[in-house]
């Protein structure tokens, strides 16, 4: 990141700073940010005591730089520049025109998939564990196991988490609660020789009846929650179809199947 | 990758140094020449015996060999008319004069035969112990998920009939599977490590600590940042015990200390807005925390003990109901109401375990319900 600074400040430095550095190699989970939203004083509340060089990164930021400054100085006000640019691009996110912009980007898969199998390829968001800055790198968050995961690049793995924020996510999904995806019930179910493995299979009973419970607590607020398997079927039913007939629509419940005492080989 | 002869390397240890066979482990000839345990794939792989004899590097040994082998391939055999003369050749030479598809076609026969011998091989004794090995210099990677902190995972598959899924990588901290981050390794098929293995790795080392690396002193001050952040009840000490009560070693044929320890309290994620956490009942609060959840009190999973217990309760609830009959019936038959009684005994024991599923861990005891709910709230 470094180098690519250097050779941007020495060639051209006129060009959209902005432009420059979310299209950068490593910056892929940032969007730009508006200027009327970075000219905006109000916006940028309190954040002249966390940035050392403040106005000259905040004039970088939206291109009014002009100051002489030595290489060394240059240097650190550009990463300033950037540590601005981030805690700004946290706050920036949750407001309308930044969810929107963050939403473009989850539909493009910009941040990657779930690697969690049975999330079939599941788009994320970036996240972080923290909202104060230098606590926690990056993490990403798939709203469809609602679980935390590390970005599988080490050049997204060095950004600071709170440069998302911890929020973000959660907003993004009460401002368009139409996007929250289903929820699924499918889960891996340890085998060997095609036998389940008991001490997964307590688990995973334990683990259903947490959830039925949740679903109980849910329907006394009148918030029953079906997950996709259950939307067309009998919770009964689903309990016996989980092991003999895998549900029809989804494609890889198959595991079940063939899982099951594969002697052919 | 040829199995050109002089070369300092077998065929197999150069297919396992190609690029994305990083998880593959070298199945020791012993392995492959034993018949015993090559049994059936001869009918899942095409060019069965040039395949086996590429995985080996030798040259065809004697003509009655050779000739069984033509009658089974006589379709090749007639594409390439002067193909018998060269039977009689060393194996390289022959190989040579075959054409650039066939030899492909032994080639991918090749890979195919490994790869299911190799699902086999690594579920035997030296296989597995070989598995350990690169286990344990971590070549199969850690788990992505956070809360894992870093676990150690193994290559598995999700069926064991090649061509269906690629491989997959199983965390034992979690008890779930995820893709390779890698893209090479999404081309490498899951058939080849199969369904059994993961588990059975554990189940064979149960001594192996599967903890997440980060649980380690090294972790110690990142711990500190983390709860001096969350301002909540640390997520979990190390030398704290994780539950208030004393809890057995094993459980379900696993150590308990090995036994998921990426799941459960302080290891779900808690979706937050401005550090409140997003409510159960919002229209879109969190719906999965289950998949991640474990008893604080582990002996909620021991489901033999829970029905001893339960079937306990039941004989006294089952002799309570005896005595009162007998009292309300004084002159009655004695005899036949203990039948009866033993009856209903064996209908409420009959009915346990449905009783269980409905109502949930919270049943067994008052106390079950607040770790159950300690555990949601993490």
């Amino acid at each position: 990141m470094m180098e690519d600074f250097n050779s941007e400040t020495d060639s051209d430095y006129t060009s959209y700073w902005r432009d420059w550095f979310v299209s950068s190699r490593g910056n892929e989970y940032f969007c730009e940010i508006d200027e009327d939203y970075l000219t905006d004083r109000f916006n940028l509340t309190g954040l002249n005591t966390e940035v050392a060089y403040y106005q000259y990164a905040l004039d970088l930021v939206t291109d009014v730089f002009d100051l002489d400054a030595d290489d060394d100085l240059r240097e650190q006000i550009e990463k300033s520049a950037r540590h601005l640019y981030g805690l700004v691009h946290a706050r920036y996110i949750v407001t309308t025109r930044g969810l929107a912009k963050m939403l473009d980007k989850y539909k493009k898969c910009d941040f990657g998939k779930c690697p969690r199998v049975l999330c079939d390829g599941h788009p994320l968001l970036p996240m972080g564990q923290h909202d104060l800055p230098n606590m926690s790198t990056v993490k990403l968050y798939c709203p469809k196991c609602e679980d935390i995961y590390n970005p599988k690049s080490s050049r997204h793995a060095s950004i600071d988490g709170a440069y998302f924020g911890t929020s973000f996510h959660s907003i993004l999904f009460q401002v368009y609660p139409a996007l929250n995806p289903e929820k699924s019930l499918r889960r891996y179910e340890p085998r060997i020789y095609g036998f389940k493995v008991h001490a997964a299979a307590a688990l995973a009973r334990w683990q259903d009846c947490c959830r039925e419970d949740m679903q109980d607590r849910l329907a006394e607020f009148g918030m029953a929650h079906k997950f996709v398997e259950e939307s067309d079927s009998e919770e009964e039913n689903f309990e016996y179809g989980e092991e003999n007939e895998p549900v029809k629509t989804e494609k890889v419940a198959g595991d079940a199947a063939s899982g099951r005492m594969d002697l052919g080989n | 990758m040829s199995s050109s002869e002089g070369a300092p390397e077998s065929w197999i240890s150069s297919f396992c140094s190609l690029m994305g066979h990083e998880f593959f482990a070298e199945v020791s000839e012993d392995f492959i020449e034993d018949d015993f345990n090559l049994t059936g794939l001869q009918s899942q792989v095409p060019m069965y015996k040039e395949a086996l004899e590429m995985i080996l590097d030798v040259e065809p040994e004697d003509d009655e060999e050779e000739e069984e082998e033509e009658e089974e391939e006589e379709d090749e055999d007639e594409v390439l008319g002067d193909e018998r003369p060269l039977g009689y050749r060393r194996a390289g030479d022959r190989r040579h004069a075959r054409v650039a598809s066939d030899l492909s076609v032994i080639e991918s026969s090749a890979e195919l035969l490994y790869g299911l011998i190799h699902q086999r091989y690594i579920t035997s004794r030296p296989g597995i112990q070989q598995m350990l090995e690169k286990y344990e210099m971590q070549h199969f990677g850690v788990c992505p998920r956070v809360n894992c902190g870093g676990c150690k995972v193994l290559p598995v598959g999700r069926s064991d009939t090649p061509g269906q899924e690629t491989v997959k990588l199983f965390c034992p901290g979690c008890m779930d599977i995820y893709t390779p981050p890698n893209s090479r390794f999404h081309s490498v098929d899951g058939a080849f490590f199969g369904t059994t293995f993961g588990c059975l790795f554990f189940m064979t080392f149960p001594d192996l600590s599967v903890g997440s690396r980060l649980d380690g002193p090294l972790s110690a001050a990142a711990r500190a940042q983390s709860t001096l952040a969350n301002r909540s009840p640390p997520p979990q000490m190390p030398n704290e015990p994780p539950t208030p009560e004393e809890q057995p070693v094993e459980i379900n044929g696993m150590h308990t200390s090995n036994f998921c320890p990426g799941l459960g309290r302080g290891k779900i994620y808690d979706p937050k807005i401005y550090g409140f956490k997003v409510s159960e009942v919002s229209r879109v609060g969190p719906r999965m925390k289950w998949l991640r959840m474990k008893p604080r009190d582990i002996y909620e999973v021991d489901e033999a003990r829970n029905y001893e217990l339960n079937a306990a309760d039941r004989e006294e609830e089952a002799r309570e109901h005896e005595a009162r009959e007998r009292e309300a019936d004084n002159d009655g038959d004695t005899e036949m109401n203990a039948e009866l009684s033993q009856e209903a005994a064996i209908a409420n024991r009959k009915k346990a375990p449905m009783r269980r599923r409905r109502q949930g861990p919270s049943e067994t005891a008052p106390s079950d319900q607040m770790s159950v709910q300690s555990a949601e709230i993490g």
